[in-house]
């Protein structure tokens, strides 16, 4: 038989899931104590570590501070072991720079740049295990991070990706159902306003359809919203009761 | 809850990869019955009433199958009796793995609301997933479910009121599974031993496929064929080169005898002979064999014999005859690779058609099965309804073919109707063409406007124009009728150059409305001279401009006879029989068809160059022509194949003097030459040409019958021209191959299935006729018959010189003619022949036409032509 099923007649997923349902999210903040801000997070088997450095003066080339808002430097890899198979994935190859300008694009429209003119924040983030939607956990694990770290932002920025199987809109791909053939949207949301933050689709998909997935996706995006909240919640009543005795 | 499920799996470049998956466990599947409380579901599938009357369990109970249950007797749980039938995901994805039509047929069966199949996801059910433990097997790990999901069920129940009674039954036909269940206190039952406990129907017995066990008891002990090869050594072999994969076809003609169409890269595809019943070892038609050349002495041509399975003789007398390669010739030039079957990969066997022999002996099970198809072996079934089946056509699924039986094992699945029947037989066509003919489902009808239905808000606007009249004959409907259409529109000079094109729905107001034949009367009577008349006169002959331009690009003219019946307004039954005569008017309404398909392909290719679904015809490799060839030449008469320009040409010099009819003959081997024309889509190919046609691009917009392919290039052009939107499946190059695929299969036995109906109608004919004296012409020479073509009734028969009962005269077969020689006389091809037309019943399966010699006449060989019964001569003189 070719392929797998990817939704069964009875609207469960592979994993069991149901179509709007997302995979379990844990995450922690401040792993780190030598970075600024870090963040582990895991969505299903899909692992990521963020790291934030900054604000401070721009490093290298002086000529690339700018005069009225803060530089963003996003760098993103993955592990050796984060796959199936084990391969060497050198910096800079292609679609890790691709993927680091991505994730400094929807920084870039979340931060409140604005207040650190001539200064640079530096966001390392990396794949530990990868079973679809690695942009996605690298924007959440991001987004902890730079809260971690203290800097302002205009909101939580939140990414999830969809895809569309036999006419329905499923969120949160694992990889098995990234690697189904139908397309895939990525996309980043600042869920109070409602603004998007980043869309990326790489496959085709007809017009009428492109609302449905959008709809789903940003739903997802809300949803991951208020998980985020809730630990960053815990994690300010932890730090608290440490600081205060 | 969250699992996840690791295992290891092997990748295509031979590496080990480990994958991991996760696997959610949920707590809101629910179960599905009426008798629930506890579960929050919005709709039930399983009734409250779940009786099925059995003497093994009165009460209510729901059915739980395993998977080979489900695998083997999916005919069974097809029967509208099976109700409230719990299928288990774990079953379903087991057969998603083993076999995609039980796969699909489970399915339908699920949706069919009146059957009460419910799906219950229980690899995702907290309560019944099961770990595969250490040293289980996976087949045992999935048993193990199955069971952890009745036990759940019964549990479940329980605790439901008024659910007491409920019973859950295991059918299972695994012996190690039942006693296990047995053992956690579920009711489990082998699959026949539960099917004949009903009380209802005792004909279900009859479906039951025979498992591995029944059909031990039919052997005899002798090992009639040689082992099949296990799948894994198939697969050795065929990286290492030693066997070969590829498609069995069995030969129609000959039962010993078959080919394995081999498909390689691109155009390299051969074909590779296998004779004997030995070699070609349990294939069936249709298979996917693994198969081992043999050595090159023992290649051999395919032999000219017609030969049919004379059925039951004492099974093994004649099997040493059976086994020895028959018309083996020294001619080197001419001999093919032969080949042994050593295993089966795939098989394709799906439910035949056709008749109960009956055993001779009267209280007998076990009967043996002739299929319609004559490429399908004889199936040995078993049933207790042979008399009552006896003489009707019914379906019989084979069950598997052990190495020690001659023939297949199957068993009954329902019966159509009494042979000879008009309805049953179409029926059969039907079924053996794989032809769907179920009327349109009432959800299908919903989307139909409500008659009466008319033209309520377009705005009508007159446009008078030419092409409108062509638009108006192609339908030939009624007149001053306001109707929506889908029109091209060319303005053209006096050469019939096309100036402009313009495309767009229309509605048309029909003037008048003419048959071919009120419309060819218009133009021949000069008397006439009406606007209809005169525009149909600018039509036809812009129409020869445009004929004669295609031709000269090179386009062909084949024929092949088609034959018309003319019904009996009351039983229509065919009451006479002749070739369609084709008007200068047909040749008109065609031009214009031409050129309408070649000016929207032309259209919806530009628009869309990846997705638009086209027709292409590819020009036929010479080796095609080998039998126009010899036939052009024993006539001294040459025809070239370089191109299709030099082709059409050569026909058209092709003439003979005295013998008007042999240009007709010769289009008609021609025609039998060709390569099938196909749909594809344009993303998915390169080659566009049309080489019947001598057009560069083509495709199925209009005709006066309506087709599929009409439909879509329809919903394309509207798109193109903005009419319309578009729709995701429209522009998937992907689905829209798939779709052009589809539509060649369903027409090629569409054709297939039309032929049988002609074939069939003139059975009928035949029947209600008599016997006929007819003059033909040899179409085809064999080794031991000819093929004549009665050109008055568009009739193909063969006339055998050898048969069972009369000693065969001596024949001589000469390759290069082709000629054969039967005592004196030597026949030619195209030689003129009289014949005599009789309808051969002794076979009521295989009614056929028989033919007989009569002219000339060769002593022995030869019939006198026959007294004509006054009646039929009658008939005969008032076509």
């Amino acid at each position: 038989m070719a392929g797998l099923e990817l939704l069964s007649d009875q609207g469960y997923r592979l994993d069991g899931r149901k179509p709007s349902e997302l995979r379990k999210v844990q995450a922690r903040m401040g792993v780190f104590t030598q970075a600024d801000g870090s963040a582990y997070i895991e969505q299903g088997n899909t692992k990521a570590l963020a790291v934030v450095y900054g604000p401070h003066e721009v490093r290298g080339s002086r000529s690339k501070a700018l005069h009225d808002r803060a530089v963003i430097n996003c760098q993103y890899s993955m592990a050796t072991f984060s796959t199936a198979e084990r391969k060497r994935r050198p910096h800079g190859d292609r679609k890790s720079s691709e993927m680091s300008l991505h994730l400094k694009q929807t920084f870039e429209a979340a931060v409140l740049t604005s207040l650190y003119p001539r200064s640079q924040i530096d966001i390392f983030v990396k794949i530990l295990q990868s079973d679809g939607g690695n942009y996605s956990a690298c924007v959440n694990a991001a987004t902890l991070a730079v809260i971690d770290a203290g800097i302002p932002m205009r909101d939580y920025v939140c990414a999830c990706s969809a895809g569309f199987v036999e006419n329905t809109a499923v969120v949160d791909l694992c990889h098995a159902e990234e690697s189904g053939g139908g397309t895939v949207m990525s996309l980043a949301l600042l869920p109070r306003g409602g603004q998007v933050a980043l869309v990326q689709m790489d496959a085709r998909l007809h017009q009428d359809h492109l609302d449905a997935l959008m709809e789903a996706a940003m739903t997802a995006c809300r949803s991951l919203g208020q998980v985020l909240d809730g630990v960053v919640r815990q994690h300010l009543q932890e730090v608290s009761v440490l600081t205060a005795e | 809850m969250l699992k996840s499920k690791t295992f290891v799996k092997k990748t295509r470049s031979g590496g080990v990869m480990k994958i991991v998956r996760e696997h959610y466990l949920r707590d809101d599947i629910w179960c599905g019955s009426e008798f629930c409380v506890e579960c929050k579901h919005d709709s039930t599938v399983l009734q409250k009433e779940a009786v099925i009357e059995s003497d093994l369990c009165s009460s209510p109970h729901y059915i739980i199958p395993d998977t080979n249950v489900v695998l083997h007797q999916i005919d069974i749980l097809e029967d509208p009796l099976i109700k409230n039938v719990i299928v288990l995901q774990t079953v379903l994805q087991e057969i998603r793995h083993r076999s995609a039509p039980v796969y699909k047929r489970i399915k339908d069966v699920i949706h069919t609301a009146a059957k009460h199949f419910y799906t219950f996801t229980n690899e995702h059910h907290r309560e019944t997933f099961i770990e595969r433990e250490q040293g289980e097997s996976a087949n045992d790990r999935n048993d193990r479910a199955i069971r952890t999901a009745a036990q759940w069920y019964s549990e479940h129940l329980k605790k439901a009121p008024d659910a007491q009674d409920l019973k859950i039954i295991l059918l299972t036909n695994d012996k190690a599974n039942k006693q296990k269940a047995e053992e956690c206190g579920l009711s489990a039952y082998k699959c026949e031993e539960y099917i004949k406990s009903l009380i209802a129907n005792p004909e279900l017995v009859d479906r039951l496929a025979l498992s591995s066990d029944d059909i031990n008891e039919i052997t005899t002990g002798k090992v009639l064929f040689p082992e099949h090869l296990p799948l894994s050594r198939i697969q050795a072999g065929i990286k290492s080169g030693s066997l070969l994969q590829g498609t069995f076809r069995a030969s129609r003609d000959n039962y010993l005898e078959a080919t394995v169409f081999i498909q390689g890269d691109g155009e390299d595809s051969t074909e590779v002979l296998i004779q004997g019943l030995q070699n070609l070892n349990r294939a069936v038609h249709q298979d996917v064999v693994a198969m081992e050349l043999l050595p090159r002495e023992a290649w051999a041509s395919p032999s000219s014999l017609v030969l049919l399975d004379e059925g039951p003789k004492a099974d093994s007398e004649n099997l040493e005859e059976e086994n020895v390669v028959r018309g083996r010739l020294p001619d080197n030039a001419l001999l093919k690779p032969t080949g042994k079957v050593v295993g089966i990969i795939k098989r394709n066997w799906r439910p035949f058609c056709g008749m109960l022999s009956q055993s001779h002996i009267k209280e007998a099970t076990r009967h043996l099965f002739t299929p319609a198809d004559r490429r399908i072996p004889r199936i040995r079934v078993e049933t207790r309804q042979a008399a009552t089946l006896a003489g009707q056509r019914i379906m019989v699924a084979i069950d598997g073919w052990p190495k020690h039986s001659r023939y297949p094992n199957g068993h009954f699945v329902k019966a159509l109707g009494n042979a000879g029947d008009k309805e049953t037989e179409t029926e059969v066509l039907l079924l053996e063409h794989d032809v769907p003919h179920q009327a349109f489902s009432q959800l299908v009808l919903s989307f139909l406007p409500k008659m009466p239905w008319a033209i309520t808000e377009e705005v009508i606007r007159p446009v008078h124009l030419y092409t409108l009249c062509c638009n108006a004959m192609v339908r030939t409907l009624s007149g001053s009728f306001h109707r929506l259409a889908f029109s091209c529109i060319w303005e053209v000079n006096q050469d019939a150059e096309i100036l402009h094109t313009r495309f767009t729905k229309s509605v048309i107001n029909s003037k008048a409305s003419l048959t071919y034949a009120e419309a060819q009367m218009r133009i021949d009577d000069s008397n006439m001279n009406d606007d209809i008349t005169k525009s149909l006169r600018g039509l036809n002959r812009l129409a020869k401009i445009l004929k004669k331009k295609r031709i000269e690009k090179g386009a062909l003219t084949l024929s092949s006879p088609e034959v018309r019946f003319h019904m009996d307004s009351e039983t229509h039954d065919p009451v006479d029989l002749q070739t369609k005569e084709l008007k200068e008017t047909n040749s008109m309404v065609e031009e214009f068809m031409l050129l309408a398909n070649i000016s929207v392909a032309q259209k919806i290719y530009d628009e869309f160059s990846e997705c638009a679904l086209l027709r292409k015809h590819p020009a036929p490799p010479l080796s095609n022509y080998d039998i126009l060839n010899k036939a052009a030449k024993s006539r001294d008469v040459v025809v070239q194949m370089d191109s299709a320009k030099a082709l059409a040409d050569s026909l058209d010099r092709a003439q003979i003097k005295d013998f008007p009819y042999f240009n007709t003959l010769l289009r008609i081997l021609a025609t039998r030459c060709m390569m099938q024309a196909v749909y594809f889509c344009s993303g998915m190919d390169s080659d566009f040409h049309h080489y019947g046609l001598a057009s560069p691009i083509y495709t199925h917009f209009t005709s006066p019958i309506r087709r599929y392919a009409d439909i879509i290039v329809h919903r394309l052009l509207a798109v193109a021209i903005g009419a319309d939107c578009t729709d995701p499946d429209l522009l998937d190059k992907h689905k829209r191959s798939a779709l052009c695929n589809n539509l060649n299969y369903r027409h090629k036995m569409a054709q297939y299935a039309q032929r049988a109906s002609v074939a069939l109608h003139t059975q009928l004919f035949f029947k209600s006729r008599g016997v006929l004296n007819e003059e033909g012409f040899i179409l085809f020479v064999r080794k031991n018959a000819i093929i004549v073509l009665i050109p008055k009734f568009g009739l193909e028969g063969t006339v055998f010189f050898e048969s069972k009962d009369k000693i065969t005269p001596p024949l001589t077969f000469n390759e290069e003619g082709p000629t054969l020689t039967v005592q004196n006389h030597t026949f030619h091809l195209f030689d003129r022949v009289k014949v005599t037309i009789s309808l051969d019943s002794s076979n009521i399966q295989h009614q056929k036409i028989r033919m007989s010699i009569i002219e000339p006449v060769i002593p022995g060989v030869s019939v006198d032509p026959p007294e004509m019964e006054p009646q039929t001569k009658k008939a005969r003189l008032n076509p």
